[in-house]
């Protein structure tokens, strides 16, 4: 068995340690938002966060994820996902959209760690992501609404 | 396979159980492809594309799948405009399988080419009206008054001050006859359509909820993940599954003709059950295929003459000039990677699939299943992006599903992994380009000559009637045989290359290398006649104003032939394909390592009338993306029969430090309706490639480009 915690919750997953935590969250925890891309953290697809950080589940044993605290998707805390999440929806962002949780999850990060990020920052945080409906340039245009919202939020 | 679209007309309505409006549209006079349907049209009683709950809420069925092109929204809008419904009430459901869904031009259900919204344009517009009358006579009915006196205005039947929503009256609607003509909106009256309309599918994108065909769960269900021979055409010998057995979580371990499935608790015991099989196989006749050796034998064959596709005036005219373009395999590499769910039973055979080809998949699942149509139930999902990879007319991946589920007795989902998806073929076919032209003193063209050389996808399928006209396959020369140009001598010939690689339609299909060739020879011959590429090109389109325009506005938006940043170049290109013209026009820089970079994309588009704009430019914005990856990145090679590449890393995608800017206007434009899905792709290589002449003046005649090329 190991425990950890998913989303707020504490759960306990008798699985193989070694198996990646993307399969563990989509398979034994039913929390399918998070997508299989590649399997070799080339895509990005999968990304979710571990203790607040940004990583590729697909790589990720589940023994790394052993008494830590996992978020996906689903569970993005409101102030982090929200702005994001009508942003996207402004900006009209998703074509195919299984991408768009592992992009949003990797803009969460970039947001949190960077407030008002420049075209660089969004460059080297949103690589890793690969869209192949190609909507990168509304993704930059989401983030970038986003980082404007949250900053007209924190002022009021 | 154009038909007469005046002989549509309205057949049959009836009352869904629970109440509600069910309104169905017959179209006599297409028959689904025989060999391919399997299926009686009789067989359901209801048929379907609105229905109204009592809730208020308007569902639309969708028969076109949303692989991310906007076809779920895009219809609805079409829906909704003239049934006057209000669009915050709007959802939409995809179709079961049943003719009377099947595409109104191709007759068989499925999703492609570009045509969901024209296709549909006439049809779901009469089913919209046709609903609204029907609301409108059962409120009139209700108040005893004149159905005349009564409107439908944002989900409501109004008259003299009283209303009544869509809900309560969808219920006495559903019992009326369907009006046997309906009038249709004047486009000047239109609330949604050409108006910019939020996607109905991105809340559920965003968060998460969005359910692809990777998501589904089926009670019991187990995960299979198949080995597949390593050469295209090998045959399995022998197997000894006793390691993979071993392995914790694996269940099963079964041949499913030719491929052996591990079925395991889950994808990750499937796989670890998958790595310790071990397998002899019979690699067949392509062991030996080799990508250099392969090119030798399409260039033999291109100096002999093909098959004609089109010949104009003498053939034997002068040509003085000649280049020879060569175009690699390439996967569709979709984000979702394939896969199917299934689970067959004693009578009944489910089936979940993010498909764009729901009628041969659904036979193809009876077949399999060895049970009656109508005991068979498909289900279709959001698809992960299709690009023609999930439009398979031999249905593989739906066929592995079904056996491995009927042979186990339970439900099985099969993945396959990304380097499964990768080296499982399907590829856009390779193709080689000789071609030739002559100019006049003037630097008029006077002769073109082109030979193509690739393999056709469609020979031997149930297409072959309608698609391979005097032995010229249409999907291998499309583009060539039209061009946007004046000239009096041409001659476009094609060559089937031997087969054995599966290749199919991959967004733009043949456009995807004729437009690279065509675009790129038009650049050529405009510098040897020492022209600017754009003045060159509208030498010669007198007769394609229509065309000229979308390449003058690119041209004129991109500052054509303003000055450039020092290193950058600026290419053009246009071409029509999917009744839609798409001008592309790249600014382009080449570092000293040999390093392409696009800057700057400006994209004019027509179209024809634009039900959704934005979703217009969302497909264009994609098609960049999509033009630059295969022009930079894409390539499938093989070595020993093997196809070398298998993930992201050595099969690379444009990521979001490589984007340029890209801006896309659109032509007003009345024009016949055409598709927008692939017909932004073509014109980007040969745009970009042009640029590169314009930046380094070297030119790119082999995709994709490599840092050696500038060496």
């Amino acid at each position: 068995m190991t425990d950890l915690t998913v989303n707020g919750k504490k759960v306990s997953v008798d699985v193989d340690p070694r198996t990646p935590l993307l399969w563990v969250l989509r398979e034994a925890l039913g929390l399918t938002g998070t997508k299989f891309g590649c399997g070799m953290a080339q895509c990005g697809a999968c990304t979710v966060h571990l203790d607040g950080e940004a990583i590729r589940s697909c790589v990720a044993p589940l023994s790394r994820a052993a008494g830590k605290s996992v978020t996906t998707i689903e569970g993005l805390p409101t102030e982090l996902g929200v702005p994001l999440q009508e942003a996207w929806i402004a900006e009209e962002v998703p074509q195919c959209g299984y991408c768009q949780s592992g992009q949003i999850m990797s803009a969460a990060i970039l947001l949190r760690d960077c407030p008002k990020p420049t075209d660089k920052d969004v460059d080297d945080c949103m690589s890793g992501n690969i869209c192949r409906c190609g909507t990168y340039s509304r993704i930059r245009k989401a983030i970038n609404l986003a980082a404007k919202k949250k900053a007209e939020g924190t002022r009021k | 396979m154009i038909v007469n679209l005046s002989r549509r007309d309205f057949l049959r309505t009836g009352a869904l159980a629970g109440g509600g409006l069910l309104l169905g549209v017959h179209i006599p006079g297409l028959k689904p492809l025989a060999a391919l349907a399997g299926q009686e049209s009789s067989i359901r009683i209801l048929n379907a594309f609105v229905r109204i709950g009592t809730d208020d809420i308007v569902t639309i069925i969708a028969n076109h799948s949303e692989m991310g092109q906007g076809a779920y929204t895009s219809v609805a809008m079409v829906v909704a405009e003239e049934l006057d419904a209000d669009w915050s009430k709007i959802r939409v459901e995809s179709a079961p399988v049943d003719p009377v869904y099947n595409h109104t031009v191709f007759g068989i259900q499925m999703t492609g080419g570009s045509t969901s919204t024209w296709s549909e344009w006439d049809r779901l517009r009469k089913a919209g009206a046709s609903a609204r009358r029907m609301l409108v006579e059962a409120a009139a009915a209700k108040w005893g008054v004149d159905p005349s006196g009564c409107q439908a205005v944002n989900g409501v039947v109004t008259s003299g001050g009283r209303t009544l929503t869509f809900g309560q009256l969808a219920e006495e609607a559903s019992k009326r006859e369907p009006p046997k003509e309906v009038a249709l909106k004047d486009a000047r009256n239109f609330k949604l359509i050409g108006k910019p309309a939020k996607r109905l599918d991105s809340p559920d994108k965003v968060t998460g909820k969005a359910v692809f065909g990777i998501d589904v769960k089926v009670p019991g269900m187990l995960v299979a993940v198949v080995a597949r021979p390593p050469v295209f055409g090998g045959k399995l010998k022998s197997f000894n599954a006793d390691k993979a057995k071993a392995m914790p979580g694996v269940r099963h371990v079964l041949d499913i003709g030719d491929k052996v499935a591990v079925i395991a608790d889950g994808y990750w015991p499937a796989l670890k059950g998958r790595d310790a099989l071990e397998i002899e196989w019979d690699e067949g006749s392509l062991a030996s295929l080799d990508t250099e050796a392969q090119g030798k034998e399409y260039a033999a064959l291109a100096k002999k003459a093909g098959a004609v596709a089109r010949k104009e005036g003498d053939p034997r005219a002068a040509t003085t000039m000649e280049a020879i373009y060569d175009l690699p395999y390439l996967a569709h590499a979709a984000m979702e990677p394939l896969n199917c769910t299934a689970d067959v039973r004693a009578d009944s055979c489910e089936v979940w699939v993010g498909t764009q080809f729901q009628t041969a998949d659904h036979a193809a699942a009876a077949q399999e299943s060895g049970l009656k149509p109508e005991q068979v139930k498909l289900h279709t999902t959001l698809l992960g992006g299709g690009f023609g990879r999930r439009a398979v007319i031999d249905s593989h991946f739906v066929r592995e599903a079904v056996r491995a589920s009927k042979a186990v007795k339970a439900p099985v989902k099969v993945i396959w992994t990304r380097e499964d998806d990768m080296k499982g073929g399907f590829y856009r076919p390779r193709a080689h380009h000789v071609v030739r032209g002559g100019l006049n003193s003037e630097g008029r063209i006077v002769a073109w000559q082109q030979r193509i050389v690739c393999q056709s996808f469609i020979a031997g399928t149930p297409f072959e009637p309608y698609i391979i006209k005097d032995g010229v396959d249409k999907t291998a020369v499309e583009g060539a045989d039209e061009l946007p140009y004046e000239i009096p001598n041409q001659l476009i010939d094609w060559h089937m290359a031997p087969g054995g690689v599966p290749t199919l339609w991959w967004r733009s299909v043949g456009h995807s290398h004729s437009a690279f060739a065509i675009e790129s020879f038009m650049d050529e011959l405009a510098h040897a006649a020492k022209k600017d590429p754009l003045e060159f090109r509208r030498a010669h389109m007198a007769k394609h104003p229509r065309v000229l325009k979308v390449l003058e506005t690119a041209a004129e938006k991109a500052g054509w032939g303003k000055p450039l940043a020092k290193g950058r170049g600026r290419g053009l290109a246009v071409h029509e394909s999917f009744g839609s013209i798409i001008a592309h026009v790249v600014e382009a820089s080449v570092s000293e390592h040999g390093r392409v970079r696009a800057h700057r994309v400006t994209c004019a588009v027509d179209c024809g009338p634009v039900v959704n704009p934005d979703s217009v430019k969302a497909q264009m914005e994609g098609g960049v993306v999509f033009g630059l990856s295969a022009a930079l990145f894409g390539e499938i090679t093989f070595e020993k029969g093997r196809v070398q590449q298998s993930n992201f890393h050595d099969y690379p995608m444009l990521r979001m430090h490589e984007m340029p800017e890209v801006e896309v206007h659109l032509i007003p434009s009345t024009e016949r309706m055409g598709g927008v899905g692939e017909p932004g792709v073509p014109p980007v290589a040969p745009a970009l490639a042009n640029a590169i002449f314009a930046a380094t003046g070297k030119r790119i005649r082999r995709l994709p480009i490599r840092p050696e090329d500038f060496k």
